[in-house]
């Protein structure tokens, strides 16, 4: 196991699928000579050169659908968003061409490309850079959405996302980027797409939390524990598909579930994941399922508001209790 | 190892100790900003090559007799293949919208027969039956699809405005205006890195010049030298808004300047005039050498079927339909003795039989069983994920 920051398990990652596949090149906005605007590519210009880490003018729309045109020509783009904001400027390219070119030539078009970058809040940004956009790719038919947790999650699963054939919105995390945690030294690390892991084995309450809010479930369930209460925590790691089984079978043995899901709640992740619990365990729920989330209004500057705005541990602990009707 | 800009000019250099110090770009040579360059005046002195009507004979081209006859026929092809499409759609047997392509055929067949099909790779927007048909789709797969059956080129999923023939080299048949454009200097770039010596040929609209994916897809090409020829088709009406209520400067050629590629104006009522602009340019971008050409033509039907067309006078229809291409092509092969009228009525009846063969097809190729909904979505089979 090596101790690797969060971006430097994704370099990790591309680096690798680099060297083992020459269709695999990197392209976005300052990704080559200022070695990324987080240092995800940090170095990536000096192995493998100008053909294949490309900087772009800040041109979304016209890059994202590059990457498009080359993926249909058999080449595997990763497009980098600095952010996720920004992909809502070419989200035509995501949502119209991505995702649904290779329905409507009747399968013969693949689109292998991955479309990653930093998602959700980074502190006092405001809105316009702050927002969770899970929900809004996760909708759409012909992708697939991943939000890594941790190092290891994010370099096995984007490895895989590499590896697909169809169009993959890898969602990072400003927050996170510098992040350390143990990376398996395992060659061609994998980890599948659509497998939760059960990060935590419990008995009493399950907590789904995916991303960012996974650290906030383990916290809560940490203090559950100080005073004797036994939390499982799911991380999903895909958002879609969605490893709805794994979080089943937990409320089979919890019989009861809160989710903590940092994106605004309405028609979010975290309201598709009660919806399928509901459908799928209905009979062995013992309380409602609660959730806790960004508040729904546009992220505030301040910075007592953008604190006040994020999901808190604080509300997702009083949930686990009221859903064991111990408060 | 990177080097370091050695002398800062003068009126700079008084500050130069307090002013961080600039690396030499590694990738690409730059300008550095704090040049003492600011200039006292800014020219541009700009010529555009054109490609008239008329200007160009078959020989010219590299084109033999049979050549100049199949070319007559793909046309011919696209004509009357639309022309029954519009039938069927009154017959509802074809659905949704119907953009037709007659009075544009030129442009299709001009391109198509200056291209290696198979290698070289073409996209355009959805009024897209007639580049299908002249890269050689066939009549059966492309009526099929606008059936809405499963013998189409997309297995009915994307009908009339979706034609798609990997083997053909046709990426789409898109539907959103201009959002292609970016994915056809896409695959320009894929042929660069592959080196497989191919160029793209981007269509679209005038309508879709307005368009900002466009102009980004213009610097990308331009920036990345890219073997990639952006194609407006100005056929003077974005849906019923004229081109001059619609841009300020109407001269599309103009929009290259910008983007420094190098771009020509085409007369697209003559397939030879096409066909040359097109063999230029290719052979310009097969060096990197990315161009963008107007082709000014004119389509004699509405923008769908449902058009009333009150933005155009009946007059000014008339006087285009004296231009029209076939008729034109049909003129040159008569009048240069290339084959008899009765030869050409014999092309006519060919087709037509072509024609009324592919409806028979759609006809009686089954419609989708409904788990095809469920296909093509992913690569993989198992889908759908949430059952």
């Amino acid at each position: 196991m090596a101790i690797l920051q969060y971006r430097e398990a994704l370099r990790a990652a591309m680096t690798e699928e680099m060297e083992r596949d020459s269709r695999v090149f990197l392209m976005g906005e300052e990704v080559a000579e200022y070695n990324g605007a987080y240092k995800v590519s940090e170095g990536m210009l000096e192995q493998f050169g100008p053909k294949r880490i490309i900087d772009t003018p800040i041109s979304e729309n016209g890059f994202c659908g590059l990457g498009v045109g080359a993926a249909m020509a058999g080449l595997r783009p990763i497009i980098e968003f600095m952010t996720f904001n920004f992909s809502f400027v070419a989200i035509d390219q995501l949502i119209n061409n991505a995702a649904k070119i290779r329905y409507m030539s009747g399968g013969q078009f693949n689109i292998p490309i991955v479309f990653r970058g930093a998602n959700g809040a980074a502190g006092q940004l405001a809105a316009t850079h702050n927002t969770s956009t899970e929900s809004i790719y996760a909708t759409i038919p012909g992708l697939k959405v991943i939000a890594p947790s941790n190092p290891d999650d994010a370099k096995g699963l984007l490895k895989s996302a590499i590896r697909d054939n169809n169009p993959v919105i890898f969602l990072e995390s400003e927050v996170m980027f510098g992040w350390k945690g143990e990376v398996s030294d395992e060659k061609d690390y994998l980890i599948p797409i659509g497998k939760a892991r059960v990060a935590r084995q419990g008995t009493d309450v399950t907590i789904v939390a995916h991303s960012k809010s996974y650290w906030i479930a383990m916290d809560v369930a940490d203090q559950l524990a100080l005073e004797g209460y036994s939390a499982e925590v799911i991380d999903p790691r895909t958002i879609r598909p969605f490893d709805i089984d794994t979080v089943v079978e937990s409320i089979k043995k919890t019989n009861r579930c809160v989710i903590i899901d940092e994106s605004n709640p309405f028609a979010s992740i975290s309201s598709e994941i009660a919806y399928q619990i509901q459908e799928k365990a209905f009979d062995y729920l013992d309380a409602p399922i609660i959730r806790i989330t960004s508040k729904d209004v546009p992220a505030p500057y301040a910075k007592n508001l953008i604190e006040y705005y994020m999901p808190q541990a604080k509300d997702a602990y009083d949930a686990c209790k009221r859903v064991m009707y111990v408060q | 190892m990177a080097k370091q800009t050695s002398k800062a000019p003068t009126a700079s250099s008084k500050t130069a100790s307090t002013t961080p110090k600039k690396v030499a770009p590694r990738s690409r040579a730059k300008k550095v900003v704090s040049e003492n360059s600011f200039p006292t005046s800014l020219e541009l002195n700009v010529t555009f090559d054109t490609y008239p009507a008329g200007a160009y004979t078959h020989k010219d081209l590299g084109l033999s007799v049979d050549d100049v006859l199949s070319m007559y026929r793909n046309m011919l092809l696209q004509r009357r293949f639309e022309e029954r499409a519009a039938q069927m759609y009154g017959k509802q047997k074809i659905a949704g919208f119907l953009h037709l392509y007659i009075g544009q055929e030129a442009i299709s067949t001009g391109t198509a027969t200056a291209i290696k099909i198979g290698l070289d790779s073409i996209i355009t927007a959805y009024r897209d039956h007639g580049h299908g048909l002249a890269l050689g789709m066939s009549a059966n797969e492309c009526m099929a699809e606008m059936f809405g059956k499963v013998g189409g080129c997309s297995r009915g999923k994307g009908g009339s405005m979706h034609f798609f023939s990997k083997e053909k080299g046709l990426f789409g048949g898109h539907g959103i205006v201009g959002a292609h454009v970016p994915v056809g200097v896409g695959i320009a770039f894929a042929h660069k890195y592959k080196e497989d010596g191919g160029v793209s040929i981007a269509f679209y609209g005038d309508g879709a010049a307005g368009q900002g994916s466009i102009h980004e897809a213009a610097n990308l090409a331009s920036l990345y030298e890219l073997p990639s020829i952006l194609v407006v088709e100005n056929n003077h009406y974005a849906m019923g808004t004229a081109v001059d209520r619609a841009f300020a400067e109407p001269e599309f050629t103009h929009h290259a300047v910008g983007y420094k590629m190098k771009a020509a104006l085409v007369d697209g009522m003559d397939v030879f005039s096409v066909c040359k602009a097109m063999q230029d340019h290719v052979a310009l971008a097969r060096e990197n050498k990315p161009s963008m050409l107007e082709i000014r033509t004119y389509r004699y039907r509405g923008h769908s079927m449902s058009d009333p067309q009150k933005y155009r006078t009946k007059e000014e229809l008339e006087s285009k339909k004296n231009e029209d291409p076939i008729i034109r092509l049909k003129a040159y092969i008569l009048d240069n003795k290339m084959t008899s009228v009765k030869a050409l009525d014999a092309i006519d009846d060919d087709v037509k039989d072509e024609v009324k063969a592919s409806v028979d097809f759609a006809e009686n190729s089954p419609v989708p069983d409904l788990s095809e909904i469920y296909e093509n979505i992913y690569d993989e089979s198992n889908y759908p994920y949430l059952a």
